[in-house]
């Protein structure tokens, strides 16, 4: 008697509680689409008038001229720069990455896997400014005495890539030393995706692989590799989506120039950086600032395509 | 008992601020970085003197003037001056505080502070790339009594937007029409050569690293960050080294009866005038509601102290203070232009 009057109490707060917390997740779940919908239209609106003034323009112009009275504004340095920049480091830092998954997942004892695992992982929770910091105190001077002065001159000369390595820029600030942090940044998002799809692979297969009298390179171009292939791509894909939006510490060593980088000692400038360096001084409702809006726009479309391909490509192999 | 009277303070703390004193009487202000020391240290003062206490935040000249426009600040604070058409559409109106001066930097191993002498010709020549090397024959000409390094220039500037850039492209402009029609003048522009840097510090930090690097920076921070600086030739064709009497002759010779003050300092004939001077100002409501009219009051009061007897405090940070005529003309324009919701003028004299 008394235990069948509690039990539908029971089960009716119980129920109540259900709906209550399915609501409260489902309004999460919403609130975070709502979040990034307002976002992207907040962007939209205000790059509204750079489009309509500039339309197809704005992607295409090199011309960057915020002076009053002739403004005129056209992203496509910004734009080539923040895709030349990332895609530059996304091949500085795939070797390296690659060599620290193997490393990790096939060649160190076991005792040191997990230390240098975690090694690995910190240096992705280090603040975007102290790279910034030390790009700029430590890199940019051993770019500009150590890489380019010695090199820069000899490499000037190769025949078809000589000017890659030309410029008349010295400070040390560039494409290249934007790319090297932005690298380094990139580095232990790369690494740990790598790892952790390398680990996916069946022991099973490799185990035979080695049976067949496969060497360790063999096994992992012929097996580990294959396997995992889609899934490197989303890793690294993951990390061009990072190096992407990276401001600060691209900020304070790109040399922020609106001009396309020709060489890689020669300055330029990213989407991003150019937004923090100009957007505190644009005039609300001016033209500049709706440009930069529209620039903004452009660097969430860009990330946005990215990070959703790398979550496609990811996605079969995450869930096995 | 002891437990309890800490209680009680504690009940009594937030109350506190809505009766103290130093809340009544605060102003805000937001705006340009330069002045920023330099208010700040008024500030000081002002509060033990005057009982005002001033919230001054060092967000931009353009951030200054939107935050001003939309009446979130008392006051806002702008290196290049507004138009008067820009004024009058936000009913504001301007008058300067302060004046500061542009000085060029260079990184040249084996010479002094102040001995490499520049033309504005040459400056121009530099900023636009047009000058490959240290021991261009233009700039050897100029200094016969130096050994000039065969180094690559590298010119650098401030990459974010801000008044410094707004007054040394101004003076770049005036001495060129090449660059007038080019690069053209503003607080950023599209630089044709060199690298670009965030805020002095920033622009310093490239010119100590880079043998042969040259660019733009405020004065008070090239004294505080001793800085290797050049000489330049001024409008009267005078090389003049970067200091105090310079300065004030340019403040002094500067002609302040123009229209909301925009005063034009920069190239001026006097021949013992830095070239690449400015003012830095301050934007003030013309029509404070009711509720404001204190704080607007208070703001003119707390720059009457400042002009009063902040001189010192100004040159001690290396900022250059306005002639004393210029005082006695802000104090009439603020009588005359700022008004209550009645109509009446919010200033009435130093004594209020």
């Amino acid at each position: 008697m008394k235990s069948s009057a509690i039990a539908p109490a029971r089960r009716s707060s119980g129920s109540f509680g259900d709906i209550v917390f399915e609501w409260l997740c489902r309004g999460a779940g919403v609130f975070v689409l709502l979040l990034l919908g307002g976002i992207i239209v907040t962007l939209f609106i205000g790059g509204l008038p750079a489009f309509r003034q500039f339309g197809l323009d704005f992607l295409t112009s090199t011309r960057w001229d915020p002076v009053e009275g002739r403004e005129q504004f056209g992203g496509a340095v910004a734009i080539v720069g923040t895709v030349m920049s990332s895609i530059l480091a996304i091949i500085l830092a795939v070797p390296v990455a690659f060599g620290i998954a193997f490393f990790l997942t096939e060649l160190a004892p076991p005792w040191l896997r997990r230390p240098m695992g975690t090694a690995i992982e910190l240096l992705a929770a280090v603040p975007s400014i102290i790279f910034g910091m030390w790009g700029l105190f430590v890199l940019v001077p051993f770019i500009q005495r150590n890489i380019q002065l010695p090199f820069g001159d000899a490499l000037g000369t190769l025949p078809l890539v000589g000017f890659l390595f030309q410029s008349t820029n010295f400070a040390g600030t560039s494409i290249f030393a934007a790319s090297l942090v932005l690298a380094i940044m990139i580095l232990p998002f790369i690494a740990a995706t790598m790892r952790d799809v390398f680990e996916q692979v069946p022991p099973v297969y490799k185990e035979s692989a080695y049976g067949l009298g496969a060497t360790r390179w063999e096994v992992m171009g012929g097996v580990v590799i294959p396997y995992t292939r889609i899934s490197v791509v989303g890793g690294i894909m993951l990390g061009l989506g990072r190096a992407l939006g990276e401001t600060m510490a691209v900020t304070f060593v790109i040399g922020n120039a609106n001009r396309i980088a020709t060489s890689f000692f020669d300055p330029t400038t990213t989407i991003a950086s150019v937004i923090a360096m100009e957007f505190p001084e644009s005039l609300a409702g001016g033209l500049q600032q709706s440009s930069l809006f529209a620039l903004g726009f452009l660097l969430f479309l860009i990330s946005f395509i990215v990070l959703a391909s790398s979550r496609y490509l990811l996605r079969p192999r995450l869930k096995g | 008992m002891n437990r309890r009277s800490l209680l009680a303070l504690s009940a009594a703390l937030p109350m506190l601020p809505s009766t103290g004193f130093a809340q009544s009487a605060t102003i805000t202000g937001a705006g340009a970085t330069f002045p920023r020391p330099l208010y700040e240290r008024w500030a000081q003062a002002v509060r033990e003197q005057l009982g005002i206490a001033l919230n001054y935040q060092s967000i931009g000249s353009g951030g200054g003037i939107n935050q001003i426009t939309a009446r979130t600040v008392d006051f806002g604070a702008t290196d290049a001056p507004l138009s008067t058409a820009q004024l009058t559409e936000r009913r504001l109106m301007q008058f300067p505080s302060v004046l500061g001066s542009v000085v060029l930097s260079a990184n040249l191993p084996g010479v002094a502070d102040n001995a490499l002498r520049l033309t504005p010709e040459i400056i121009v020549e530099i900023f636009m790339g047009r000058v490959a090397r240290w021991n261009d024959p233009r700039l050897v000409e100029m200094n016969r009594d130096i050994r000039l390094p065969n180094l690559p220039v590298s010119p650098c500037y401030r990459a974010d937007g801000s008044g410094t850039t707004w007054v040394f492209t101004t003076y770049l402009s005036r001495v060129s029409e090449a660059w007038r029609t080019g690069p053209g003048a503003g607080t950023a522009i599209s630089w044709p050569a060199g690298n670009g840097a965030r805020g002095n510090e920033g622009v310093s930090n490239i010119i100590r690293n880079t043998p042969g690097a040259i660019g733009y920076i405020e004065n008070a921070y090239a004294v505080v960050n001793r800085m290797t600086t050049t000489q330049i030739r001024n409008k009267s064709g005078r090389f003049l080294a970067p200091e105090m009497p310079a300065f004030l002759a340019a403040a002094a010779a500067a002609d302040w009866t123009v229209p909301n003050f925009a005063a034009d300092t920069i190239d001026l004939a006097d021949p013992a005038a830095w070239p690449i001077t400015s003012p830095t100002y301050i934007l003030l409501p013309t029509d404070p509601p009711a509720d404001k009219v204190a704080a607007s009051r208070n703001t003119m009061r707390f720059f009457d102290w400042a002009f009063r007897n902040g001189g010192d405090m100004a040159r001690r940070l290396e900022y250059i203070a306005l002639p004393s005529v210029a005082h006695d003309m802000i104090r009439a324009a603020w009588a005359r232009q700022v008004r209550d919701p009645s109509g009446a003028a919010v200033w009435t004299g130093s004594a209020a």
